[in-house]
């Protein structure tokens, strides 16, 4: 049934019909809504939850991991300096792999102060071991979430994701997103059933210190769970299209079958990119769109397949790394590299911090893309 | 597409009217998107939220620029805000006042709509006079005065958001559109 919900209330009726046993959370704009809304689903007896307030979100991961390593289906859902808070427990999460799925609103990170959204709180995680999922719309949201407990509890992945999402473009943005029949859902998504699970009755270590001799395989087993949510992603996109319509790859194309020039995208960036790709069609470009799906595990084949032989590709980062460029335009041109017929690759920064990024915007990128005299990585709009 | 910017003061409830309409269009089959100006909001200072509305899915993610409609909440904010900036010609603009149009103060390519707003919002049991409930009773006067959705899909929308009101908010928004289509 199609609901006309904001974001942030996606991710809350989401966590309710996916039927998390476990949310811990602490609230943090522009997440709040998020965790308000399931705290009154489980208040009011509409979710067979567990809802655990902490003093942090340091705790809220430590207790979502706890609920995971319990059997528990978890979930949680924070934003900017609320992740980075948590980011010794992200680890945790991953290398104890325990599935947990947590919402991350994008938000930049302070100081100034800040609200709005950049990538820079999900990117720089990149390393902690999550499944990172950016969403362009808010059935995106939901589909993504669904898909990620999907993948995250399969046994031989077992890492946690993160479903992230684009700071009131989407989180305060209300939208109809189309919610799949409970029992239909149930059927998709059958209860959490752990292999390994810490049991009172059953004392084990997990976790305790390892050395030299075994740590280094251990990574080699993370590393290859990783590799196999990568080729898990897209079978169980493919399966969520046949079963609910709307199947998912890890990089989705737009216009992009004889485009000699393809601007990669991501976030809400990535849907108003395709009004952007219509209106230069019109005006006889050659050019499409892919949206990143998946951070992590990096898309890298999908990536190559797409734009192998193409004659320029535009990436659009809400985000910088500083001293260097956008990030998913280095995790692009690394991909590419190896490729013999490679593309040349200009990288535009744009929108960090919440600013407007406009049709107009996007297709102004695309013709200073077509300069030789444009900086690259080239900063748009930037006030001097 | 119809794009429609709300006006009016933290705390008023524009953003909350917003996600109503939003859900009026929907309940007549149409695509849908709304939000709220993405700020901070601090109670009495002026504020925004937009709405856009078509036959196809929505996929620009990035504010209204040139609105068809505007609704504004509050009669003072015609002073504090341009509320007429970048309406589309052949625009309308609806204003809660007991002012006639003509002085209300707006003058450009644009139809300038108003409505005694706030004494509808105290008749019905909304907000005192000094503090009037004012965004539901608006949405009424949006329905009048755009004609692009129905006051039916509009009172049932408010409906949904205030269901043990006793009818307080639909029929304030009802006794705006009776008022302004006669």
């Amino acid at each position: 049934m199609k609901q006309v919900v904001t974001g942030n209330h996606t991710l809350s009726y989401g966590a309710k019909i996916c039927r998390a046993q476990v949310v811990s959370a602490y609230p943090i704009t522009p997440q709040t809504q998020v965790v308000e809304r399931i705290s009154e689903f489980v208040a009011d007896g509409e979710m067979d939850a567990i809802f655990i307030k902490v003093e942090s979100e340091h705790s809220a991961m430590a207790a979502c991991i706890g609920a995971s390593a319990a059997g528990a289906r978890t979930f949680t859902a924070t934003s900017a300096q609320g992740l980075a808070l948590m980011h010794e427990m992200l680890h945790w999460a991953a290398n104890a792999r325990t599935p947990v799925v947590m919402g991350n609103i994008n938000r930049g990170m302070g100081p100034p102060w800040t609200i709005w959204t950049d990538q820079i709180d999900s990117l720089s995680q990149r390393d902690t071991g999550w499944m990172q999922f950016y969403c362009e719309s808010n059935q995106d949201v939901l589909d993504s979430m669904i898909i990620a407990f999907k993948v995250a509890e399969n046994e031989n992945v077992l890492m946690p994701a993160m479903i992230v999402l684009d700071s009131f473009v989407l989180s305060h943005t209300t939208e109809p997103v189309d919610f799949p029949d409970q029992d239909k859902l149930d059927e998709f998504l059958p209860p959490y059933k752990a292999k390994y699970t810490v049991d009172p009755d059953n004392p084990h270590t997990f976790g305790g210190l390892t050395g030299p001799d075994r740590y280094y395989e251990l990574k080699w087993l993370e590393c290859e769970a990783m590799d196999r949510a990568k080729e898990l992603i897209p079978q169980v996109g493919a399966e969520f299209g046949e079963w609910f319509g709307r199947p998912h790859v890890m990089v989705k194309p737009y216009r992009c079958d004889d485009a000699e020039i393809v601007m990669v995208v991501s976030g809400t960036i990535a849907s108003t990119t395709k009004d952007a790709i219509d209106e230069l069609r019109d005006e006889g470009m050659s050019v499409g769109s892919a949206k990143v799906w998946t951070f992590r595990p990096f898309p890298s084949e999908a990536v190559r397949e797409l734009l192998r032989g193409r004659k320029q590709v535009i990436v659009i980062d809400r985000n910088v790394s500083f001293g260097h460029e956008g990030i998913f335009c280095t995790e692009t041109k690394g991909a590419m590299y190896n490729e013999a017929d490679r593309p040349s690759i200009r990288n535009f920064i744009a929108g960090l911090g919440g600013r407007d990024v406009k049709v107009r915007d996007i297709k102004e990128m695309f013709h200073l893309a077509q300069k030789d005299d444009t900086p690259d990585p080239y900063w748009y709009g930037l006030k001097t | 597409m119809i794009e429609i910017r709300f006006h009016g003061r933290g705390g008023q409830g524009a953003a909350l009217a917003s996600s109503i309409i939003a859900e009026a269009f929907f309940r007549e089959g149409k695509e849908v998107q709304s939000f709220p100006m993405f700020g901070v909001e601090r109670r009495g200072a002026p504020v925004a939220a937009y709405i856009r509305v078509d036959d196809k899915p929505i996929r620009v993610k990035c504010e209204i620029e040139e609105p068809n409609y505007v609704l504004v909440l509050d009669p003072t904010l015609t002073e504090a805000v341009d509320v007429t900036a970048g309406v589309k010609p052949g625009g309308t603009i609806i204003v809660n006042t007991p002012k006639e149009p003509a002085d209300a103060g707006l003058d450009g390519d644009f139809e300038v709509v108003t409505v005694d707003g706030s004494s509808i919002a105290v008749e019905n049991g909304l907000g005192s006079r000094l503090a009037p409930i004012v965004n539901t009773t608006m949405l009424g006067a949006l329905a009048a005065g755009s004609g692009v959705v129905g006051i039916d899909a509009v009172a049932d929308a408010i409906s949904t958001y205030f269901p043990k009101d006793d009818g307080k908010n639909a029929n304030a928004a009802r006794r705006a559109y009776e008022v302004l289509t006669g």
